[in-house]
């Protein structure tokens, strides 16, 4: 907590900038990152609920922003950093059970992630497609 | 010395060490990501099939009682899990006097917006 200029431009280990981003590190952070996105998308979800509580017209408005193409590309970004955040905690979640720390099991996990992650949302946008007529 | 190398390795843990709380911020993060498996499953695939749905529509959806019921739950462990991951977020990041202001504002922003969307739901659940 000292706030000398010395002790403030202490290098912090580990210096992941020297490192060449890995499937493993990249994932890591992706996981995190997709975190703090949903967070802000939670509370675009109560302000969809409390529109919907309050009337007909805050429900439109809200729809309305959702249909444009800022909000279908926020919407796109938050189902794909859905099914990442998702993927990657279940990777997280069988971790915990002690199982596939290999090095193989890690890269074939965390590939599985990536695919599964692009082929879900692909498959929610062709299913809302459908839906839509 | 000698008297600590006397004691058992239980009396030296005891009253030293953890304070016995780090493991349930660790678990309660887990118990609420398997919970938000099957939620937020249920939540995308109900908004997917009311992709055209008009205002009634939805009201009447989400007035069912097991839509109301899944969706104060859903509420719940999204905002428990969020409130759990941001704070490790802001603990791994955050080394300024603004990490307990940071702390506390998701804490208690996170407990807002849960009340909120229960509010909401139950609004539209209760409603006339």
């Amino acid at each position: 907590m000292s706030n000398s200029a010395a002790e403030r431009n202490r290098p912090l280990s580990p210096n992941i900038q020297i490192y060449r981003p890995q499937l493993t590190s990249v994932l890591s952070i992706v996981n995190r990152i997709t975190g703090v996105a949903l967070s802000i998308y939670a509370v675009a979800l109560v302000v969809w609920l409390v529109a919907a509580a309050t009337g007909p017209w805050a429900y439109a408005t809200v729809q309305g922003v959702i249909a444009s193409r800022i909000g279908q590309i926020a919407l796109l970004g938050c189902t794909f950093a859905f099914f990442l955040h998702l993927c990657g905690g279940i990777r997280h979640l069988v971790w915990d059970t002690a199982h596939g720390f290999e090095l193989r099991s890690i890269y074939i996990s965390g590939w599985a992630v990536v695919a599964a992650s692009v082929v879900l949302s692909a498959l929610a946008w062709i299913a809302r497609s459908f839906v839509a007529g | 010395m000698d008297r600590q190398r006397m004691r058992s390795p239980l009396s030296r843990a005891m009253g030293l060490g953890s304070a016995k709380e780090g493991a349930e911020q660790w678990w309660m993060a887990r118990v609420s990501a398997v919970a938000l498996i099957p939620l937020t499953l249920w939540f995308v695939a109900s908004i997917i099939a009311h992709t055209d749905s008009d205002y009634v529509t939805f009201i009447v959806w989400l007035r069912m009682p097991l839509v109301s019921i899944l969706m104060v739950l859903l509420l719940i462990a999204l905002f428990y899990h969020t409130a759990l991951g941001l704070q490790v977020v802001i603990e791994d990041y955050v080394h300024s006097g603004a990490k307990f202001g940071a702390l506390i504002a998701v804490r208690l922003g996170c407990v807002a917006l849960a009340v909120t969307g229960i509010l909401a739901t139950m609004r539209i659940a209760f409603g006339g």
